[in-house]
């Protein structure tokens, strides 16, 4: 079970840290074992920061994270070692996330090296080859490969491979199939129900709602770096209860609906005020289903 | 998406394409040519004289012939002989006082650059502090104190001053290949920082790296030289720019000695345009990727 209470981000700009930018404010929430938790919101919205301090490749300001109960920002540099074992991430942007100078399954052998040095070679290709399997790849069509020979579905597919080679409980995956195409989205899609199925917790960051409806039972909507709505995905996505939900939700174009037949018209927001000010509390407004006051 | 993706990526198994491209480049194989030639000559032809460099034979002020091949000085020491000590002095000096500066280049630059921050603040600060140092005039006042000047000692004052703008390029590249998502990757597989520095960022920038290592050898050739030139040069032994100082200092421009000055300034010439050159020749081999980061 996966944790986090009253997380803050603050990023440092300017000279010397003159400046500060409240990227993330008061974010708390959960995802147990077997569940997909989407978080959606616009861009900026602080959905790749929370994904990166759950991976804890940046630092939490304040509040804590915590896995089975333990705080993970306590962990010195050994105990982020074992944190990896059980928390790994997929990216967005499967080109990036291979050295394009070596290739591709050198990211299972990175695995390998700091986690399995002792496993000898035959007993290691064979569990890399099984974990390719697991994710739909052949082994023999995509090892040894360099990344530009290789799709951006199979890279991504091999990122979840090697994130299996490890007995993961949580996957924190960050937009990874905004960059593939819609058939190879659905794919990968169904491997993460899989996975679910498994006993994975995933925190699913994502633009598309669909997508978010699709995979997850739970969602969160973030604005300007706080939560403005929670709850079940069909409570929160039926009945959308804060104004920028409802105007998110209008925004997407319906498959039988033209541009002509009804034109959207959004809802005045709130502007973009004092981020080091706690954000507006969210109050419970039905079963499973949290909003906050919009002001 | 897919062309997007072979327009991205040629960047494989290009470094042996490049190895190949790089040989077929004239100015790289002009410029290495010349720059191996005078090292052998260091290398070499010290082994094989028989005369010490300081040795001072009965012909004095002789011009070049099969006994002196660069002549004799004033005082009758053999110029070939000192040529040769010279040339090896030289590339010494060059190799030393480069090396001393990348190394601290890198280190400064890579810090900098990955971690960012208060330390890249700091260390921009003492880079910017180096960098507008007047170099000469703190070399003459550190070099006029040291009695006894070495080529060493002059390698690692030269070195100590000459880091600041490779250190300023690799924080900069640095930077931007930090924040690349497979260095996120080797972290979440464990690795630490020195262990990603050294494998996932430099040798992206390998062609970047080994171009200043050029520069820096020229570089510190050529300001060894002026050193020597204006006498702060080694006191125990001989040198392309002490011979220049030496010949200077005797009127050898009025005696007509031209064999005196003319091989160790070519010589100099030579090195440090060979080098260049090589670099020239390298950044045309280099280029696309240079601009692609
Ligand atoms: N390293 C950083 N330094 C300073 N500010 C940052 C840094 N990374 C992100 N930010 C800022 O934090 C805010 C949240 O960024 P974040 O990447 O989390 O947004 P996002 O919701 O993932 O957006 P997108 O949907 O575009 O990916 C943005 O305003 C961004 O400019
Ligand atoms: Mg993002």
């Amino acid at each position: 079970m996966l944790e986090l209470e009253n997380v803050w981000k603050s990023y440092r700009v300017g000279s010397l840290g003159s400046k500060r930018l409240t990227a993330v404010r008061d974010v708390s929430f959960t995802i147990a074992p077997g569940e997909v938790l989407s978080v959606v919101g616009e861009s900026g919205s602080g959905k790749t920061t929370v994904g990166k301090m759950v991976l804890q490749l940046i630092s939490v300001t304040r509040g804590t994270i915590r896995l089975d109960g333990r705080d993970i920002t306590a962990a010195g540099k050994r105990g982020l070692r074992e944190y990896y074992r059980k928390v790994q991430g997929v990216f967005q942007d499967p080109f990036s996330s291979y050295n394009p100078i070596f290739k591709a399954d050198r990211v299972l052998e990175m695995v390998r090296q700091t986690y399995f040095p002792r496993v000898g070679r035959s007993e290691w290709q064979a569990k890399v080859e099984e974990s390719l399997q697991s994710v739909g790849l052949d082994p023999g069509a995509v090892l040894g490969k360099y990344p530009h020979q290789l799709s951006g579905g199979q890279l991504q597919r091999m990122l979840i491979a090697r994130a299996l080679l490890l007995d993961i409980e949580v996957l924190v995956a960050d937009e990874i199939i905004s960059m593939l195409d819609a058939s190879t989205r659905i794919d990968v899609l169904n491997l993460l129900g899989e996975l679910k199925e498994r006993g994975l917790a995933v925190l699913f960051v994502t633009h598309d709602l669909s997508l978010a409806n699709y995979i997850s039972e739970r969602v969160i909507i973030m604005r300007h770096g706080a939560v403005v709505e929670t709850g079940a995905t069909a409570k929160v996505f039926g009945d959308p209860r804060h104004p920028y939900s409802r105007n998110l939700l209008a925004s997407v174009p319906q498959l039988h609906t033209k541009w002509a037949d009804n034109q959207f018209h959004a809802e005045e927001l709130e502007p973009d005020g004092d981020r080091d000010r706690p954000p507006a509390p969210l109050t419970k407004v039905d079963e499973n289903h949290w909003a906050a006051a919009a002001g | 998406m897919t062309t997007d993706a072979t327009l991205k990526s040629d960047s494989v198994g290009e470094s042996r394409e490049r190895l190949y491209f790089a040989f077929r480049n004239p100015k790289v194989v002009i410029g290495l040519a010349i720059v191996l030639g005078l090292l052998l000559v260091g290398l070499i032809a010290p082994l094989l004289l028989s005369a010490e460099p300081t040795q001072q034979f009965d012909a004095k002020s002789a011009s070049p012939s099969g006994e002196h091949w660069f002549g004799t000085t004033y005082f009758g020491n053999d110029v070939f002989t000192q040529f040769a000590y010279g040339i090896r002095s030289s590339f010494m000096v060059g190799a030393l006082g480069g090396g001393i500066a990348f190394v601290i280049g890198l280190t400064v630059g890579f810090t900098a650059g990955y971690r960012g921050g208060l330390v890249d603040e700091f260390l921009n600060m003492l880079t910017n502090v180096v960098l507008v140092l007047p170099a000469l005039v703190v070399l003459i006042v550190l070099s006029t104190y040291l009695e006894n000047r070495g080529p060493v000692s002059q390698a690692i004052i030269i070195g100590v001053f000459s880091w600041p703008w490779v250190a300023r390029a690799v924080r900069a590249q640095t930077f931007t290949l930090r924040n690349r998502d497979y260095v996120d990757l080797a972290k979440l597989s464990g690795k630490r920082a020195p262990q990603i520095i050294v494998r996932e960022v430099m040798p992206n920038m390998a062609s970047y790296l080994l171009m200043s290592v050029i520069l820096l050898f020229g570089g510190a050739i050529l300001f060894a030289a002026m050193l020597d030139f204006i006498g702060l040069g080694p006191t125990d032994s001989i040198s392309l720019g002490s011979m220049m100082q030496q010949s200077m200092a005797w009127s050898a421009l009025h005696l007509g000695l031209w064999w005196w000055f003319v091989p160790p300034g070519l010589a100099i010439t030579a090195i440090v345009g060979g080098l260049y050159i090589t670099n020239v020749g390298l950044d045309e081999v280099f280029n696309p990727k240079l601009r692609e980061m």
